[in-house]
């Protein structure tokens, strides 16, 4: 049983009752978290994939291409599964929608694949029907490095781990394949809602 | 490895940003120098903070020191630094890390690098080596902003003598009454305070991440062995 | 934009939780490229949803470590030996 540290407040302000999930509190920073070094793939090199569950390569954008396509600017909250949200953050970002618009598919599930060997898995519905994006700007400018920029999965109805940084394309499935995280304890869903942090919850 | 609850002895303000905690820590195994422990923080909501703190303290001291260097916007060193009195309780684990340890059957020389705090865990170590009145040949190179900045430098003054040298250089100010080093740690200074890679010294570079990497690959550059070398980075800003 | 490296031996905290004897010391061989390093040397990032460390000559990850109240999770799979001392015989 950790014992009160007299005086300590930590960095967090107050939560806003009704607004956070279970267990969160609200951080005025933006935390960075991340498994490893900020890949740097220039714009020249980045595309965006997406591959069906044949195995076959169904779509791909350069950037110019993704820069093309309809954008959308939203505001959502994000939380963390190690704790902290952010009520209100401004994204602006391309429609999982729009990325998959036209695609014919069977599939149930979906992993989002990253620079730096990062996956993470879905079910196909839960980034669909304006739920995700493929988001290149935060707060008004370019998405930064450390953020996940150029570009990264955006879908805060989940925890933000699977909000993939560096994020450069879509797989389809026919089975669920847990993400680099989901393999090792962390909840394959994770609504954090209901507060699915850990395999089990 | 257990959370222990420790009780603040003494608070000794090093320099106008940094304090050394003097601590009791019942049935405290023992550590060797260069080793952290881990201290954690819980708000009364049962919100908690932890951060890693090297051991400034050699071996077998009465109290065992941690050296807090206060970050401006930090979460925890801020705290550390102005709430924390002598009565309060910290807890910690340790003591952590068999790899950045310096120790008595160690008869090679030595070649401590330190940027800013990086210098605390390289303290314990030269404060172990000058307890023992050890032989093995030891050299401090450490980087500070400014001359207020420096860790421990009364103490480090009074450290050197035939087989401990110091050198401290001073990266932002200049002035005209410091006699010695200024400008940033590279090769020609690590060339100049340390020993040539034909004496095979062990070298333990520590401090905020980019200063440990610059280092540590000077070092290689000049021809040190990779092995030889031990980094420890604090992290971005060094601290928090 | 900050460098969020850190030794492996700043993992020896969280791993010291798992791990009897001092684990920092060990000595792993990548299961991708072969190289030889202790623990401590890997590359760790701990600012994450969990503790990752990577090797230092080729970048994969040869340990993780998810930490949860009540329990931990630890993959080892890109290490393909794990070599720790052991004290000699009486």
């Amino acid at each position: 049983m950790p014992i009160v540290s007299r005086g300590f407040g930590g960095r967090r302000r107050q939560p806003s009752v009704g607004l956070l999930p279970p267990g969160q509190y609200i951080v005025d920073d933006f935390p960075v978290l991340t498994a490893g070094p900020t890949p740097h793939t220039s714009l020249d090199d980045w595309d965006f994939t997406i591959v069906d569950e044949t195995g076959s390569q169904v779509a791909r954008w350069t950037w110019p291409q993704f820069r093309a396509l309809p954008a959308d600017s939203i505001t959502v909250d994000i939380h963390c599964v190690t704790k902290w949200s952010k009520l209100g953050t401004d994204w602006t970002g391309v429609s999982v929608d729009e990325l998959l618009d036209g695609i014919e598919t069977s599939a149930a599930y979906v992993v989002a694949f990253a620079d730096g060997d990062y996956t993470t898995n879905f079910p196909l519905a839960d980034v669909l029907d304006g739920q995700a994006w493929v988001a290149f700007g935060y707060n008004g400018a370019d998405l930064e490095a450390e953020h996940g920029g150029p570009a990264r999965l955006l879908v805060p109805h989940l925890y933000f781990w699977k909000s993939a940084k560096w994020v450069r394309g879509l797989r389809l499935l026919n089975e669920d394949e847990p993400g680099f995280w989901e393999a090792l304890g962390y909840h394959n869903y994770a609504d954090p809602w209901r507060e699915q942090r850990y395999w089990g919850d | 490895m257990r959370w222990l609850v420790t009780t603040v002895a003494e608070t000794v303000p090093e320099t106008v940003d940094a304090v050394s905690l003097r601590l009791d820590v019942p049935d405290w195994p023992g550590h060797r120098a260069g080793q952290h422990v881990d201290v954690r923080l819980t708000a009364e909501d049962g919100y908690s903070a932890q951060r890693s703190f090297s051991i400034a303290s050699p071996p077998g001291a009465a109290r065992l020191e941690l050296t807090v260097v206060r970050i401006d916007d930090g979460e925890v060193s801020p705290y550390l630094t102005t709430v924390v009195e002598v009565g309060d309780q910290l807890e910690l684990r340790g003591p952590i890390g068999g790899y950045f340890v310096w120790e008595e059957a160690d008869t090679r020389p030595v070649l401590l690098v330190g940027g800013g705090s990086g210098v605390v865990p390289l303290m314990a170590m030269l404060r172990h080596h000058a307890a023992l009145n050890h032989q093995a040949a030891m050299q401090l190179v450490y980087s500070a902003r400014t001359q207020h900045d420096i860790l421990y430098r009364d103490e480090l003054d009074g450290l050197v003598d035939a087989h401990r040298a110091v050198t401290i250089t001073l990266t932002r100010e200049s002035p005209s009454e410091w006699s010695g080093r200024r400008g940033r740690v590279d090769s020609d200074l690590l060339s100049d305070s340390g020993w040539p890679p034909t004496h095979e010294p062990r070298c333990y570079v520590c401090g905020p991440t980019a200063f440990v990497e610059a280092v540590a690959n000077d070092l290689v550059a000049i021809g040190h062995e990779a092995d030889n070398v031990r980094t420890e980075r604090f992290g971005p800003t060094g601290g928090g | 934009m900050e460098d969020m490296t850190l030794d492996g031996n700043a993992a020896a905290g969280i791993l010291g939780e798992v791990f009897v004897s001092e684990v920092t010391t060990a000595v792993t061989t990548c299961a991708t490229c072969g190289a030889v390093a202790p623990i401590g040397g890997l590359r760790a990032y701990l600012q994450a949803p969990g503790a990752v460390l990577r090797c230092v000559t080729c970048g994969a990850v040869q340990v993780r470590m998810v930490r949860a109240p009540d329990r931990a999770w630890l993959d080892f799979q890109g290490v393909q030996a794990l070599q720790v001392e052991m004290p000699p015989p009486a």
